[in-house]
């Protein structure tokens, strides 16, 4: 009989690991003191949180609620380091309001309320009734109307604009096929908007005038004007970086250039050069008299700075695609739009959803650079208040609490991503 | 290569060619570059024919059956699919690929949807099919392809096999009056090969026009009426298969399967 021959001839039973592996001791010893070098480092880490922590904790709660200025904290305090947050209670309305009109304050509340509903049907599709998403389609011309006030025919015959858009397509379509009606769609909605809708809304105002108060972009500041932004230029953005990466790899040389070029230039110009072009230049180009809003053009330049690193982004997205993709899409008789519209795009934006959600949380953050162009974001307003001779010295309190407001938004828009890329993963076994 | 197919036993009752002209292929050249890739090919395809194309890597076999629907271009000649002619008009061409089904080497189905929502999305689209009646037609073709109780899983969740079986029901939805596959075993494990292959004879009975590349020479001697054989972008050989395989008359041909039927 050889030596390596054997044959077992009862098989084991499953056995319990051993305690020093698993449960919270496991844990521990395997990532916090797994060797004398990394139990070390753990203490040392331990120790230095913990002092952090401590000086934090001791700054911050501070009895200073009530105080009117910053000598009075110190008076308080007598002394002791702390944090003097009667700055916060004096100014946190203006901090998420600007100099928007008190009583009106109902106005940009409601807006936000509204958003969340209107964005539910968006981001949570698959919890809310359909349904739901009519109210999405009407919140663009409900939120202006709310936040700046006037007659509501204007928004009405801004969105009747679409309507007569939509009503052309069918009506060529019908005769002249799909290019030809798209054209004449835009068409007459462009002339409803230059020629038509401010007299028709003019008119109709004459006749019946029903409305809010109007109340001009200048009295916009704070919280509510950083979200008003952001949230524009991140609704416009993804749909035009979209067409712009497609253009990007579009076989019409003229389409290819213009997206090229827009992208290129657009990427290597910064940021604060287009907001000071938005608030100064732009008004050069325009026919005198215009009066063409200054929050309007800097969310129009915050849109097309987003959408240009959107479109890259989106352009990773589609690189990562398998040529599979495309060819099944066309083996079955799919046409451009529907491949790109069921095949492509559903599985590029997908991938790309990290790199969107960084422009998206960068773009929000780019919003406070307006105070250089003297719009009162935050940051803005935080310069004003701390000019208050009551308030002169103040510092940590007003950027920490307009940093936690920040925080607060980035910090969801990331957590969300996060769900969403596990919930649309279906490569799982 | 494996002789898989031979173990069963075929019905050749529906398996009949037509006078009917399926496709016609005259004159064409192709080029990617300056590279003459495809020359000189002149090919008629009879409707019920099953023709199986061979030859070595990079002779322009899967080139050839991708320009019949046109996921590649060709320079020069003619190809005429069902009657209608291959040109640069985009609803030729989309009528075309709705009418011509194609299977790939690596399956390309759509990762994001469902086995249902693969199988019903382009007669939806396309066809303009009622959902529910897509939806009848699609489980009708995945229970012929022996996996309706994955209905409702996703591409990754099944076997290499099971995914080219969904990839042929996914075309056979469309009501092609014509398959294509390019290499549809090359990519599989060799326990797979065999259910995909069952599934292709099964069409074969049915008196699907069908043109494959595949190296399954077993396929070929028992499903198909007529072998091609390419090399260097030009069709070298064809012949029935009996003749082809027992009598090869091109120092090519028998160079190249002495190769792959030698082991």
């Amino acid at each position: 009989m050889s030596d390596i021959s054997f044959v077992r001839t009862e098989m084991l039973p499953q056995q319990e690991p051993p305690a020093t592996s698993v449960g919270v001791v496991g844990w521990m010893r395997q990532n916090l003191f797994s060797g004398w070098l990394n139990s070390a480092i753990t203490v040392i880490c331990a120790v230095f949180v913990f002092y952090i922590a401590g000086f934090l904790l001791s700054w911050a709660v501070s009895p200073t609620w009530a105080a009117t200025s910053l000598g009075e904290c110190r008076e308080i305090l007598a002394g002791h380091e702390g944090a003097c947050w009667g700055v916060i209670r004096d100014r946190w309305v203006q901090l998420l309001f600007g100099f928007y009109p008190a009583d009106q304050y109902w106005r940009p509340i409601l807006t936000f309320v509204l958003l969340a509903v209107a964005l539910a049907p968006v981001l949570f599709a698959d919890k809310v009734p359909a349904k739901l998403i009519y109210f999405s389609a009407a919140y663009p011309f409900i939120m202006p109307w709310l936040l700046w006030g006037g007659a509501i025919w204007g928004p009405l015959v801004a969105a009747a604009g679409f309507v007569l858009g939509y009503v052309v397509y069918r009506v060529v379509d019908g005769m002249a096929g799909s290019l030809a009606a798209i054209i004449a769609a835009v068409a007459a909605a462009i002339i409803w908007w230059l020629l038509l809708a401010s007299p028709l809304a003019g008119m109709l105002t004459g006749i019946a005038d029903i409305g809010l108060e109007p109340v001009a972009s200048r009295y916009f500041g704070g919280m509510m004007l950083s979200i008003t932004i952001g949230v524009v230029a991140i609704a416009c953005s993804l749909p035009i970086g979209i067409l712009l990466a497609l253009g990007r790899q579009s076989d019409l040389l003229i389409v290819k250039a213009i997206c090229v070029g827009f992208i290129e230039f657009i990427r290597g110009v910064p940021l604060i050069t287009l907001l000071f072009v938005a608030s100064t230049l732009l008004n050069i180009f325009m026919p005198p008299g215009t009066n063409f809003d200054i929050i309007m053009r800097v969310i129009i330049m915050a849109t097309l700075f987003a959408s240009a690193y959107m479109a890259e982004v989106i352009r990773g997205g589609l690189a990562a695609l398998p040529k599979g993709q495309y060819e099944g899409a066309d083996s079955l008789g799919l046409n451009y739009w529907q491949a790109q519209r069921l095949i492509i795009m559903p599985q590029a934006l997908k991938i790309s959803i990290p790199g969107i959600v960084s422009t998206f949380i960068g773009l929000f953050k780019d919003t406070t650079l307006v105070s250089v162009i003297g719009l009162l974001d935050p940051l803005g307003l935080s310069n004003a208040i701390r000019a208050d001779s009551a308030w002169n010295g103040i510092v940590w309190e007003l950027y920490g609490f307009i940093a936690l407001m920040f925080f607060v938004f980035c910090f969801s828009m990331s957590r969300y991503s996060m769900y969403l890329e596990r919930k649309l993963r279906t490569d799982h076994r | 290569m494996s002789d898989l197919a031979v173990e069963r036993n075929i019905d050749r009752s529906k398996m009949t060619v037509s006078d009917e002209v399926a496709i016609e292929i005259t004159n064409m050249n192709k080029w990617y570059g300056s590279f003459h890739v495809l020359r000189d090919i002149n090919l008629t395809v009879n409707r019920g024919e099953r023709i199986v194309i061979a030859g070595p890597s990079g002779s322009g076999k899967s080139t050839l059956i991708r320009c019949i629907n046109r996921l590649e271009e060709h320079q020069a000649g003619r190809i005429v699919v069902d009657g209608t002619e291959l040109t640069s008009d985009l609803k030729n061409i989309d009528k075309i690929r709705s009418e011509v089904g194609m299977c790939f080497q690596h399956f390309n189905l759509f990762p994001h949807l469902t086995i249902l929502e693969n199988c019903t999305l382009a007669p939806i689209w396309v066809r303009k099919t009622p959902r529910k009646e897509a939806i009848e037609t699609a489980m009708h073709f995945l229970e012929k392809v022996k996996i309706p109780d994955q209905a409702n899983k996703y591409p990754g969740q099944l076997s290499g096999g099971q995914q080219q079986r969904v990839a042929i029901a996914r075309s056979l939805c469309m009501k092609p009056r014509i398959m294509l596959f390019d290499e549809p075993t090359s990519a599989l494990d060799p326990e797979m090969i065999k259910e995909v292959l069952d599934t292709m004879i099964e069409l074969a009975e049915e008196g699907m026009t069908m043109l494959c590349v595949t190296h399954e020479m077993g396929f070929a001697r028992q499903v198909a009426n007529r072998v091609i054989f390419m090399d260097q972008g030009q069709v070298v050989e064809q012949n029935e298969p009996e003749e082809f395989f027992n009598n090869p008359k091109s120092e090519r041909t028998k160079l190249f399967l002495s190769q792959i039927l030698g082991h």
